[in-house]
């Protein structure tokens, strides 16, 4: 599945996929905070990191590295990292 | 959406951030397959573990070795045994390089001058009769003069069920001497009678290391809700268990599901190529598992799950600083 690949939507779609995947309570897509910090302020770690990451793999054909997981520490982070390798073309993905 | 900072006032949000950027990984090392003693109960002789590898000789080798394991990561080497005092070029090797802890059973000391500030954790097994039963001697004697006063230095006090109501007199001795400790369970991997936890020795053992650490709290360490997770092995209402343990070696690790576990951890044997199931006996029930590493870890790698009170998290904190502390990533 291609999801929209503005900045705007890619942050909404990482949110909900967290929230789904790691069935985060009392938070919507528009409510998460895209700044908040993932891991000192939510909780959490590289395997929920690496869950997200296979699901987003799947729907924007991106692969995040492992070693890049400490750097990505909000949704804006990730997502900012999604569209750089968006359009970087198909070889990274 | 609860956040760490909206469940913490000023004073443990504070004490969150001491911690919370540690990213704390951690290996165990077999630096031999011989020691010194021979404990009635001790995993790695009573499940042949000393049997399966041999010893790498070559000191060299293990300078290669230890370096590639910094390179996958590996930031604290826990080095057991056998006895690793036995070999003090190879745990210099390690000290050398990274963050080191050695588990030792104190006969020999090791030397200040080669190890200043490595940190040591001594084995007991209870008071001058239980060790002389269990072990074959009285260890405190010998490795309380060796050790006397060593800012670096604490007891792991392996409780058994036969010493209900008669720790306090071992804390006061391990106090006395100058030196910290820190409390686990006995898991009688030998079955030796008379040693395995009963339900109502394992309540009545809770409240006695509770009680341990409100009075003695600047010489045990250790917290109430490690008391609760190893005596009931219970955490948030999920069992302790295989399907749960965190402590497995990573590569051999297949289990569906996956747990939370400790990232990239592996135990090797002494010929730094083997590895072991995980960080306590190959042959061990996991249901009656109370190894207490793997208990503190099983805690650690869980911190979302204690997010949903504030003591929840608190809880979490303190098991945390607790593990911190033991390996020297924060000060006692
Ligand atoms: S001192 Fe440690 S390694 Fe040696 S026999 Fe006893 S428990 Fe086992
Ligand atoms: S024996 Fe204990 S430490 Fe080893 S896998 Fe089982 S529960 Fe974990």
């Amino acid at each position: 599945m291609r999801v929209g690949t503005d900045l705007d939507t890619i942050v909404l779609h990482i949110a909900q996929v967290m929230i789904s995947e790691l069935k985060l309570e009392d938070v919507t897509a528009d409510t998460f905070d895209p700044d908040i910090d993932l891991v000192d302020e939510v909780g959490i770690d590289s395997m929920d990191l690496a869950t997200v990451a296979l699901v987003l793999r799947d729907e924007y054909g991106v692969r995040i590295d492992e070693d890049d997981y400490p750097k990505l520490t909000t949704i804006r982070l990730i997502s900012e990292y999604i569209q750089r390798k968006l359009a970087q073309g198909p070889e990274s993905a | 959406m609860k956040t760490v900072s909206s469940l913490l006032d000023a004073h443990w949000y504070e004490r969150y951030t001491k911690i919370s950027k540690l990213n704390i990984r951690s290996s165990i090392y077999d630096v031999t397959n011989r020691c010194n003693l021979r404990c009635k109960g001790c995993f790695f002789f009573s499940s042949d573990e000393h049997k399966v590898a041999a010893e790498q000789m070559d000191i060299a080798q293990w300078g290669s070795f230890i370096d590639a394991e910094m390179a996958r990561g590996v930031n604290l080497a826990i080095l057991i045994g056998g006895e690793p005092t036995l070999c003090l070029d190879r745990m210099e090797a390690f000290y050398k390089r990274l963050p080191t802890f050695c588990a030792t059973n104190g006969l020999i000391r090791v030397p200040r001058d080669r190890f200043p500030d490595m940190m040591i954790g001594i084995s007991l097994w209870g008071d001058e009769d239980d060790e002389r039963m269990l072990r074959g001697k009285n260890t405190f004697a010998i490795s309380s003069k060796h050790y006397a006063g060593d800012p670096y230095t604490y007891y792991l006090f392996t409780i058994t069920p036969k010493q209900i109501g008669r720790t306090e007199g071992i804390i006061r001795k391990i106090r006395d001497v100058g030196l910290k400790v820190h409390m686990q369970l006995l898991s009688n991997d030998e079955g030796v009678s008379g040693f395995n936890w009963q339900p109502a020795e394992l309540i009545a053992i809770r409240s006695e290391m509770d009680a341990m650490l409100d009075a003695y709290p600047q010489t045990v360490i250790s917290s109430k809700y490690y008391h609760e997770i190893i005596t009931t092995g219970t955490m948030l209402g999920r069992p302790f268990g295989w399907m749960e343990c965190p402590s497995v070696t990573q590569p051999m690790d297949h289990r569906q599901p996956p747990p939370k576990r400790l990232t990239n951890f592996i135990r090797w044997a002494s010929d730094l190529k083997t590895m072991h199931r995980c960080c306590t006996s190959e042959t061990r029930d996991c249901k009656t598992c109370k190894d207490g590493a793997a208990h503190m870890s099983w805690v650690m790698v869980n911190k979302r799950a204690h997010m949903g009170t504030a003591k929840d998290l608190q809880n979490w904190i303190e098991v945390y600083e607790m593990f911190a502390k033991l390996y020297q990533f924060l000060p006692w």
